[in-house]
């Protein structure tokens, strides 16, 4: 049994020979063609199979040299921030930019640990989601329906 | 003279009203996300490039190109005064520039950097203006071998250049050019790793990586680091440098210059590399070197000479081969692109006003930033003052309604949220993101080179290798991966045998 002495060259390891063997596969469902023809399948194939071996190359330095432990993931601020973004690209169009920016910002705020309900940064909220409708929407014309489907 | 005549168009076209006053938005915006810390130009420019649609090519290119030397200015007061780098490329700013404003000196501090700037920005604005129509003359005889070869020198620069693992770096890189070939292939038309998705057929859409990766990843990386220092302002004295100060600032300046358009035309953050490049010179040839991190001048005229010379300099390949040597670049090239421009070497004979009027555009700009910035370091003091946790949701806002705006499309949107969570764990695992992008931007060109030179050579690998210029640049590519690849073996030798 391997010991693993470094953890990121693991796991980052890891990833590239997953990733790189996905890849290598469907690549190879395209034709391949040859050198002087290369097909579609040609070029990423073999970056794929680079890739496979730096991994591979990553796995082995794990067990050799010495590194630090996987560092922590900050779980609530990622998942938040995200659904923050998510959320805004669910909301757009079908509640409008108004109702999708005010949900967007509330919910990555609340990743902050320092997020409390208070009046300056809640009137700091209706200046920024009046000033994105006026600038963006009226202002650049951008096509964004500042009120969605779901009211008509 | 040639030169003078393509810069007085360039400055025909520069100071027409509109472009000065879009140069002026362009390096005003700019030194505001300079200031802001968190906040950088990739993003800036992702999201304002929808603007732009609407803007002739060369205003359009102008208030671009101001955003990202802006930032390079607005990076350094902040460092100065506040001890937090609003850039990368100002963290070495923070040793001196901080204790001078420390000791009273704020004022003359934020001179030096200023006068620092402008003066490497004229003298890499001449040398733009001077290097770039030989070398685009040199790029119109290249075969497609010597592209391809010229492609694999960037990126190897580029890994050579970032920061933390070597083995993780070119990793991005094949992550990068494998994330290029998603879309349909330009030969064939076979639409390649789409899994189905008709959002993905034209490609991946490259703005949303970028500010997935640097907008959002960077925010979390942020919010991971609870305690991010907020040090105090110090009051700002007199601006009025001394005649001594002067004195001493005048060759690191120009060392700082000359080490920073060299290394500005590098792929791969050029400009970053070169502000510690700087002061470590400078600290090398002083006869005073204890002096350096206890507020010494010449560790902040260098810097920001190297810093801003490096910023401008980075035009040169973007402009003159049209190959990107940083993610702001990729951006513009994208821009262009929009516009129906193909940045490249024909770009000087096709279209002189655009290109000589952004050369020319950047004096102006960096003129604009010195008469500007000195008198408005009170304004971009008190938008520090905005508590990061009230600022944060709001990139997150301007992030999403830009990434949307690229395409209209609500896919982007969720491609930029998955893309800044890998952006985080790449950061969190020592994985530097921005070869990736310079990969992304470069992979299909190389593949096409790559299919071009084949072809040519009848699918003979070897004639590709050995074509003359191809060969020269390969080569180089070795040497700069060697020279980095044997110290870290030795290294690795000697931790081994301490670990025994």
């Amino acid at each position: 049994m391997m010991r693993i002495r470094n953890p990121k060259d693991f796991w980052l390891g890891l990833f590239y020979v997953t990733l790189g063997l996905g890849a290598a596969f469907v690549a190879r469902g395209y034709r391949m063609g040859s050198g002087s023809s290369m097909g579609p399948g040609y070029f990423p194939f073999y970056i794929a199979c680079l890739l496979v071996l730096v991994g591979a190359i990553s796995i082995g330095r794990s067990a050799v040299r010495v590194g630090l432990a996987v560092p922590q993931i900050d779980i609530r601020s990622t998942v938040l921030v995200t659904a923050s973004i998510v959320l805004f690209g669910v909301l757009l169009e079908r509640a409008g930019l108004l109702i999708a920016l005010v949900v967007c910002l509330l919910t990555a705020a609340s990743a902050s640990h320092r997020f409390r309900v208070e009046p300056i940064p809640a009137l700091g909220l209706v200046a920024f989601v009046a000033m994105a409708a006026v600038v963006f929407v009226k202002g650049l014309g951008l096509s964004m329906p500042l009120v969605g489907n779901w009211f008509g | 003279m040639e030169i003078f005549a393509n810069l007085s168009l360039g400055f025909e076209t520069a100071l027409n009203l509109q472009n000065v006053i879009y140069c002026l938005l362009g390096v005003l915006i700019g030194t505001a996300i300079g200031v802001l810390p968190g906040l950088g130009p990739v993003p800036t420019i992702a999201m304002l490039l929808p603007i732009t649609f609407g803007l002739p090519a060369d205003t359009a290119m102008i208030m671009l190109a101001g955003i990202f030397y802006g930032a390079q200015y607005g990076g350094s007061t902040t460092a100065i005064l506040l001890n937090i780098p609003g850039e990368t490329s100002s963290v070495v700013t923070t040793i001196d520039g901080h204790q001078m404003a420390r000791q009273g000196k704020g004022g003359r501090a934020l001179a030096t950097a200023a006068i620092g700037s402008f003066v490497a920005g004229t003298i890499a604005t001449m040398a733009i203006a001077w290097f770039a129509p030989p070398l685009a003359g040199l790029a119109n005889s290249f075969v497609p071998a010597d592209y391809f070869a010229l492609m694999v020198l960037g990126l190897v620069a580029s890994v050579v250049l970032a920061s933390g693992s070597l083995l993780h770096a070119v990793a991005m890189i094949l992550i990068g050019l494998l994330l290029s070939m998603i879309g349909s292939d330009i030969n064939s038309g076979v639409p390649r790793f789409t899994f189905g998705q008709v959002e993905l057929y034209d490609g991946i859409e490259f703005v949303a990586i970028a500010m997935g990766m640097f907008g959002i990843g960077e925010i979390l990386s942020n919010l991971d680091n609870r305690d991010v220092e907020r040090g105090t302002v110090n009051k700002v004295s007199s601006l009025m440098p001394t005649r001594e100060d002067l004195r001493s600032m005048r060759a690191p300046i120009l060392r700082g210059t000359l080490l920073g358009t060299i290394l500005g035309v590098l792929p791969g953050g050029g400009a970053n590399l070169a502000s510690f490049a700087s002061y470590a010179m400078e600290k090398r040839m002083s006869r005073h070197p204890e002096r350096f991190g206890k507020g010494a001048i010449e560790g902040v005229a260098g810097p920001e000479a190297a810093n801003n010379a490096g910023a401008q300099s980075a035009f040169i390949p973007m402009l003159t081969l049209g190959i990107p040597s940083n993610p702001v670049m990729a951006l513009m090239i994208g821009a262009m692109m929009i516009q129906g421009i193909q940045p490249g070497p024909s770009m000087l004979t096709e279209q002189p006003e655009l290109f000589w009027g952004l050369v020319a555009s950047m004096w102006i700009g960096n003129l604009m930033l010195v008469i500007l910035n000195l008198p408005l370091v009170g304004l971009w003091v008190k938008l520090l003052s905005v508590p990061y946790h009230l600022l944060f949701p709001m990139i997150v806002g301007f992030c999403a309604i830009g990434v949307f705006t690229v395409a209209n499309s609500t896919f982007d949107v969720w491609l930029m949220a998955g893309f800044g969570v890998a952006g985080y764990v790449a950061r969190k695992l020592d994985a530097e993101p921005a070869p990736l992008m310079l990969a992304l931007v470069l992979g299909g060109l190389m593949e096409e080179y790559l299919r071009r030179a084949l072809l040519l050579s009848r699918g003979d690998a070897v004639a590709v290798l050995t074509q003359p210029i191809a060969a020269i640049l390969l080569s180089l590519s070795g040497l700069l991966l060697l020279s980095v690849v044997i110290p870290s073996i030795k290294g690795r030798r000697a931790e081994t045998f301490r670990e025994e």
